[in-house]
């Protein structure tokens, strides 16, 4: 970075529209951008849109493109296990975003308590989650679930009332689930609690001299006035559950209830790797990154917050 | 910069604060931390198991109650750093080489951007802003297929290159570094340091940045765990297991280890070696945070 671009008139540089140095400092983004985000999505766009056959013989045959339209849009969303594996995610998110944003919220609001004992360890034993990768997460829950491994089998046992195997039936989603929430609470917890910890006090002051208890403030001031933050991390929430992938991929080796295509990402894996189906694997993406898209937009909408601030 | 006034009704509350004494009582704090210690406890349990089972050996794992020490710590350390003659070191390096080199380019990257977007005005700002927006909302690992093949086309594939350049761009990372540089770099002092003479790369590099230290943290950081936990597109990009990343490497023992209870003690010394540092290093790191940056971003 030479500074060379010194001349008598930079001072007025701002008040004129030009390139020049903002370009400069812009140039390493815009080029990692188009690289790997434009020309993959345009790539993948194109992809969705043509068949590949592989005709020839041996390792070395020849793939023949061609134009098929809308061809792979159309197997994509008339295979059942494709749209099996939305309603499977959807089960999963309605159980794990209200549950992660519900809880991070209520331990948030209790931090803000003004008389709360032993909360900076609370925080930093809620946040440490956060450190553990999500292979690591669900390699610890699936032990903890495994009922050669669980300690909730051996107190059962005690007991004398069996095994619960909680990778089975009823109990998967909530199971597959519980790691995700284990793993967000902590960090979205924070961001509510920083955004709690930004409001001036006096606001709660004349509440609190009107004799509000805290539960009064924590509902009718706290809550509406934490709102832009409580979208964020929900709609954060929202994207990592439609690209749930390595926490039921992980979990796999350990249970049978886990198909090869029980969420959309694990078939769109399937297809491009073990079926060598790279088009219908890229409309598959299309369809998903759309489909989150819109998700995205809608909330945003229907929240009606400028959420996301217009550029000053 | 909060406008959103929702004011509580004092009429209503009134007649109770003479009734009760004002000091809001002791009994109301016993339910709040009895309910933050729940919430610690859930969260610290499976790291508590982890850390006791990883000192079973591995006939002790399935035959002990889960949470009682067992003898093999030295055993299964001895295990874990031979596994593969010597694999476990190399994913962990490769751990630290992706998310530290790629977390602190990334940081550069989106700082300078973010600088530029805040306090330069010229032609496409708009354009480039929307994009970064569209970029945080898209799910970054539906690129990681054709991110593949592309990589595959230029013969990258396979390579450190393929996983370290795309974890280089973060579109969250320019959005945060956009709203701090608008907070924390006035105006009024670059144009100082303009009359002083500076040009824009000195006004960028003695003014602006020094302001931006603290975001310039916190996006590093959110970048270094993002990369650290990221799996799908190492899992994607890598064959060679010598280069694996330690999510993936950590993977490929745990689905060997289906059948084989000597594989799942390694799984799990690995995950509780694994955990240690980057826990140890969140808890020294989490006073620099600037996380309201995230939420202060949103009030526009």
């Amino acid at each position: 970075m030479s500074p060379a671009t010194a001349s008598p008139a930079t001072a007025y540089r701002r008040t004129r529209r030009r390139w020049g140095a903002p370009a400069l400092f812009l140039l390493p983004a815009a080029l990692l951008f188009v690289a790997f985000l434009a020309i993959p999505i345009c790539y993948a766009l194109y992809l969705s849109f043509r068949g590949m056959r592989v005709s020839g013989g041996g390792p070395f045959g020849v793939r023949e493109e061609t134009w098929v339209g809308l061809d792979n849009y159309v197997t994509a969303f008339t295979d059942p296990e494709f749209l099996a594996g939305f309603g499977r995610l959807a089960i999963y998110g309605i159980i794990a975003v209200p549950v992660t944003l519900g809880l991070a919220l209520t331990f948030a609001l209790l931090l803000d308590l003004p008389r709360v004992r032993g909360a900076r360890f609370s925080r930093t034993a809620i946040f440490v989650p956060y450190a553990v990768p999500g292979v690591v997460a669900t390699l610890l829950w699936g032990f903890l679930y495994l009922p050669s491994t669980s300690p909730g089998t051996w107190i059962l046992e005690r007991l004398g009332l069996g095994g619960l195997d909680v990778l089975h039936d009823g109990m998967l989603y909530p199971s597959v689930a519980n790691i995700a929430i284990w793993s967000g609470v902590g960090f979205n917890m924070i961001i509510l609690y920083t955004s709690l910890r930004g409001i001036p006090g006096d606001v709660y002051e004349a509440a609190r001299l009107d004799g509000a208890s805290e539960w009064d403030i924590a509902w009718r001031v706290k809550v509406p006035l934490v709102g832009p933050a409580l979208v964020l991390t929900g709609l954060f929430a929202l994207i990592g559950t439609l690209q749930v992938y390595g926490e039921p991929t992980t979990l796999r080796p350990m249970t049978s209830a886990i198909s090869q295509t029980w969420v959309p990402l694990m078939t769109i894996y399937r297809d491009a790797f073990t079926r060598d189906d790279l088009s219908l694997a890229a409309a598959s993406s299309v369809a998903l990154a759309l489909g989150t898209l819109v998700v995205s937009v809608v909330l945003l909408r229907v929240t009606q917050k400028r959420s996301f601030g217009e550029s000053s | 910069m909060s406008t959103v006034a929702t004011a509580p009704r004092p009429t209503r509350t009134r007649r109770r604060a003479v009734d009760r004494p004002r000091r809001p009582g002791r009994r109301g704090s016993v339910l709040p931390t009895v309910a933050l210690v729940l919430g610690a406890l859930y969260c610290l349990v499976p790291v508590a198991w982890v850390l006791v089972a990883s000192t079973k050996s591995s006939s002790e794992l399935f035959s002990t109650f889960t949470f009682l020490p067992g003898t093999g710590l030295v055993e299964n350390l001895q295990d874990l750093f031979a596994y593969g003659g010597g694999q476990y070191l190399r994913w962990a390096l490769n751990s630290v080489l992706f998310a530290g080199v790629g977390a602190v380019a990334c940081t550069l990257v989106s700082t300078m951007a973010g600088y530029a977007l805040a306090k330069y005005d010229f032609p496409g700002r708009q354009v480039a802003f929307y994009a970064i927006l569209g970029g945080v909302l898209l799910p970054g690992i539906t690129l990681a297929i054709p991110q593949y093949l592309l990589m595959s086309k230029v013969g990258l594939a396979g390579t450190y290159w393929s996983v370290l350049l795309p974890s280089l761009i973060s579109p969250f990372g320019i959005f945060l570094a956009r709203v701090f540089a608008g907070s924390a770099v006035p105006t009024e002092t670059m144009e100082a340091a303009r009359i002083d003479g500076a040009g824009d790369a000195r006004v960028f590099t003695s003014v602006a940045l020094p302001m931006m230290v603290p975001g310039m943290v916190t996006v590093f950081l959110l970048q270094f765990v993002g990369i650290w936990n990221n799996f799908l597109l190492p899992f994607i990009m890598l064959s060679d297991e010598s280069k694996y990343p330690l999510t993936v490497g950590l993977y490929t023992l745990l689905s060997k280890g289906s059948g084989t209870p000597a594989l799942y003690s390694l799984a799990i010394i690995g995950a509780a070696v694994a955990i240690i540092p980057l826990v140890a290093m969140m808890l020294v790191l989490q006073r620099y945070w600037r996380l309201d940056l995230i939420s202060g971003g949103l009030k526009g």
